[in-house]
C-alpha cells in the first residue's frame, strides 16, 4: 500500500494505519491535510466495514467542527468486490448500514468537506454505491475495474448470447464493465494514466470537486448517457 | 358503503396509486403516451414499456399534496434503468420547487436493471443523493413496500434513506436477494426456497421489529393509505428534524449496537424472541394490529 | 423482436377525441395496450411490438376480431407484447378501449 500512498501523497507525507481490509489516516493533499479512508484486498463490504467507514467520516466532521478549523478534504481509496453476501448481513439489514454511510457522506458534504474518490482496485455494484459513488468527484487509476456484472454472468441472467453482448458492448457503455464506460456516463470524472503525476492529479481533483450532483449532464456531454438529464428535467419541470 | 379491500401485493402500480390517493387526484408526469421507453432494452431485443416500469406524478392524499412514484414490479422486476431512474430523480427534484407534504415512493424493485446495469447503478446513486437533498430541504420521503419484488439491491439502500418506511407483512427489504446469495454462496448459506426462513430474514414483521420499517400494515391498499395519511398528518405538525452530527452519531451507535447484539445471528428467530415474541409460530400468524400493539407496548 | 403496423378500415365511424389511456403490464405472457385518438378518422391503426416472431397471421385475426367488436375510427393502438396468448390480447384490447371511451373527451 505504501507505494500507492507515496505516489498519491508523496513519500513521507502520509500517516495511514492499515487494519485488515480497512485503512484510515491523514495525508498531504494540495499542501493541506486531508483525511484518508480506504479499503483494500478487493474487500467485500459488510456491516463491520461500513461502520468503520462511517465512523471515520463522522470523526473527521466532529474533529474539524470542534477545532473550528476549515473542513478537510476526505479522500476515499476504493477497492471493493461488492457487498458481502451472507444471511447474517441480510438479517442485520446491510442496506441500512450502507444508507448510514451515505448519510455520513452527505453530512460531511453539508459541513463543507470535499469528498474525492480514487478507485485503486475494483469498484463493484453495491459496494461502490456504499463506498465511493457518493463522493463529489470520482477518479480511477489505470488498472481500476469498475463494474456491476461481468458479461458472462449477465448473459446467464438475461439469456442474451455472450457473443452478442460483446458486440453490443462495443457500441454502448451502458452495461459492460470498465472504468472507461463509467467515465463516458459521467459517474467517473477522471481517468488517470500510469504516466500521470497522481499527486498533482489528486490536487486538481480536489480543486474541481463541486458539491452539486452534475453527473447526468456530464454523461450527456460525454455522449454516454443521453437520456438521464432530459428525462429528469422533464419530470422536474425545470 | 361496502368497498371490497384491494390486495396491495397483487395490484399493478397504476392500481396502487389510483386507490392510494384521493379519487381522481393523480395526474401523471411524463405519461406513457410520450413513449419514453428504454432504448437500451430495445437494443437488446427485450420488450419495453411506455413508462419504463415506473409512473410518477402528483396527487392528493387525505387532502395533502404529494408527489408520488410507483414502480411496476411485474415489468423486469421493477428494476432501475436510465429512464426509470431519471423519472424518480426528476420527481425528487420537482419536490424542491413544488414543496409537497411528502414524496411517496411505492418501491417494488430488485434493484439495478442488468440490461443497462451501469446506467442503473449510477441512477441509484443519483437517487440516493436526491432523497437526501429532499429531506435536507425539510420534505419527508416515504417508502411504501408490499409488492412481489420488495425493496432490494440499490432500492433497498434508497428505502433506508427514506424518512418513513411503511411495509406489509408480505413486503420484504434487503440488499442481496436470497436467490443471489444461494447462487454465489450455496444453499447452506441461504436456502431461498425456505419461505419461512426468507420471511424471518427479510419480511415486514422482522424489519419492523428491527426498526428499519416505521409502520407495519395489512396487505390491502386502504391500510397503506390509512398509515400514509396518519404519517402525513404527523409530519405536517412538526418540521423534519435535521440529520445533523448528533443524529448521525446516535444512528451510528444504534447500528453498532445491533451488529454487536446479533453478532453471530443468522435467523430472525432471536430478534423476535428478544422483542418479547416468545412463540415464533404465533408471530407469523399474529394479526397486524395485535403485533403492532405488542411492539409499541400500548394496551 | 418484430414490429409491424396493421390498419383496419371501419367506414365513417370517427370516435370522439379522448385522452390517451394505457392498460396492462409488460410482463411474461402479458402485454400493454396504449389507445390514443389519431388519424385517419375512418380507420383503426394498430402498431404491434412483439418478441414472438412469425405470428403475423394470428395477430391479423385477433386484431381483425377486435376491430369488428369495436369499430372505432380515428384511433391508434400501440401494443408492447411480452408473449401474450390471443385470448389475453383480446381481453386487454377490450379493456383498453373501454377505459379509453370512459374518459371524458
Amino acid at each position: 500500500m505504501n507505494m500507492l500512498f507515496d505516489r498519491l501523497f508523496g513519500s513521507g507525507r502520509h500517516t495511514i494505519t492499515v487494519d485488515g481490509d480497512f485503512f484510515a489516516g491523514t495525508a498531504a493533499v494540495a499542501d493541506a491535510e486531508a483525511v484518508i479512508i480506504g479499503t483494500r484486498n478487493k474487500a467485500a463490504i459488510g456491516s463491520g466495514l461500513a461502520l468503520k467507514v462511517a465512523a471515520a467520516i463522522l470523526a473527521a466532521v466532529r474533529e474539524d467542527d470542534s477545532l473550528s478549523r476549515p473542513p478537510r478534504t476526505i479522500v476515499f481509496l476504493v477497492d471493493t468486490q461488492g457487498q458481502e453476501l451472507s444471511r447474517h448481513e441480510e438479517l442485520l439489514g446491510l442496506n441500512g448500514y450502507f444508507a448510514h454511510v451515505a448519510r455520513c457522506c452527505d453530512l460531511a458534504r453539508r459541513h463543507g468537506h470535499r469528498l474525492v474518490t480514487v478507485v485503486h482496485g475494483e469498484a463493484v455494484s453495491g459496494g461502490f454505491l456504499a463506498f465511493g459513488l457518493m463522493a463529489d468527484r470520482v477518479c480511477a487509476l489505470p488498472d481500476a475495474q469498475v463494474r456491476v456484472m461481468d458479461l458472462r454472468a449477465m448473459s446467464k441472467v438475461t439469456k442474451i448470447p455472450y457473443d452478442r453482448l460483446v458486440v453490443l458492448a462495443e457500441e454502448s457503455p451502458v452495461f459492460a464493465p470498465g472504468a472507461e464506460n463509467f467515465w463516458r456516463m459521467g459517474a467517473v470524472h477522471e481517468l488517470w494514466s500510469a504516466e500521470d503525476d497522481w499527486n498533482s492529479c489528486l490536487a486538481s481533483a480536489v480543486f474541481h470537486a463541486g458539491s452539486e450532483d452534475g453527473r447526468a449532464l456530464l454523461g450527456l456531454e460525454r455522449g454516454g448517457r443521453m437520456l438521464a438529464a432530459a428525462i429528469t428535467g422533464l419530470v422536474a419541470g425545470s | 358503503m361496502n368497498v371490497k379491500p384491494t390486495c396491495y401485493f397483487e395490484a399493478s402500480a397504476r392500481t396502487r396509486i389510483a386507490k392510494l390517493v384521493d379519487p381522481d387526484s393523480f395526474s401523471e408526469l411524463c405519461p406513457p403516451h410520450l413513449r419514453h421507453s428504454s432504448p437500451h432494452l430495445a437494443r437488446l431485443n427485450a420488450p419495453v414499456a411506455f413508462d419504463d416500469g415506473v409512473m410518477v406524478g402528483r396527487a392528493l392524499l387525505a387532502g395533502h399534496p404529494v408527489l408520488i412514484a410507483g414502480q411496476e414490479g411485474k415489468f423486469n422486476g421493477g428494476a432501475v434503468g436510465e429512464v426509470h431512474g431519471a423519472k424518480l430523480c426528476g420527481l425528487l427534484e420537482r419536490a424542491l420547487s413544488e414543496r409537497p407534504a411528502a414524496v411517496l415512493l411505492l418501491v417494488d424493485s430488485g434493484g439495478v436493471r442488468l440490461h443497462e446495469a451501469n446506467a442503473g447503478l449510477i441512477a441509484i446513486s443519483e437517487l440516493m443523493r436526491a432523497v437526501l437533498r429532499t429531506e435536507e430541504a425539510g420534505i419527508p420521503v416515504f417508502a411504501l413496500i408490499g409488492g412481489s419484488c420488495g425493496a432490494f439491491g440499490g432500492m433497498g439502500i434508497v428505502t433506508l434513506l427514506c424518512t418513513e418506511v411503511v411495509i406489509s407483512e408480505q413486503g420484504r427489504i434487503g440488499l442481496s436477494g436470497p436467490e443471489v446469495i444461494e447462487t454465489v454462496k450455496g444453499v447452506d448459506e441461504f436456502d431461498s426456497r425456505d419461505r419461512a426462513l426468507v420471511w424471518r430474514i427479510t419480511g415486514g414483521k422482522l424489519r419492523r421489529v428491527l426498526g428499519d420499517a416505521t409502520r407495519l400494515v395489512d396487505d390491502d391498499i386502504a391500510s397503506f393509505r390509512a398509515a400514509t395519511a396518519e404519517l402525513l398528518g404527523k409530519h405536517a405538525e412538526r418540521r423534519l428534524p435535521a440529520s445533523d452530527l448528533a443524529a448521525l452519531t446516535e444512528e451510528h451507535e444504534q447500528l453498532s449496537a445491533r451488529a454487536r447484539r446479533y453478532d453471530t445471528a443468522r435467523d430472525g428467530r432471536i430478534v423476535f424472541e428478544e422483542a418479547g415474541f416468545t412463540e415464533l409460530e404465533s408471530v407469523a400468524l399474529m394479526p397486524v394490529d395485535d403485533f403492532n400493539r405488542h411492539l409499541e407496548g400500548t394496551p | 423482436m418484430e414490429q409491424f403496423v396493421m390498419t383496419f378500415p371501419v367506414g365513417n365511424r370517427q370516435s370522439e377525441i379522448h385522452p390517451p389511456r394505457v392498460c396492462g403490464v409488460v410482463s411474461s405472457g402479458n402485454l400493454e395496450v396504449l389507445v390514443e385518438s389519431g388519424e385517419p378518422g375512418d380507420s383503426c391503426r394498430i402498431d404491434v411490438h412483439t418478441p414472438a416472431e412469425g405470428f403475423r397471421d394470428i395477430w391479423n385475426a385477433v386484431l381483425g376480431d377486435f376491430v369488428e367488436r369495436h369499430p372505432v375510427g380515428g384511433v391508434n393502438v400501440t401494443i408492447n407484447d411480452a408473449g401474450a396468448t390471443p385470448a389475453v390480447v383480446s381481453l386487454r384490447l377490450d379493456q383498453a378501449v373501454e377505459l379509453f371511451r370512459s374518459e371524458k373527451p
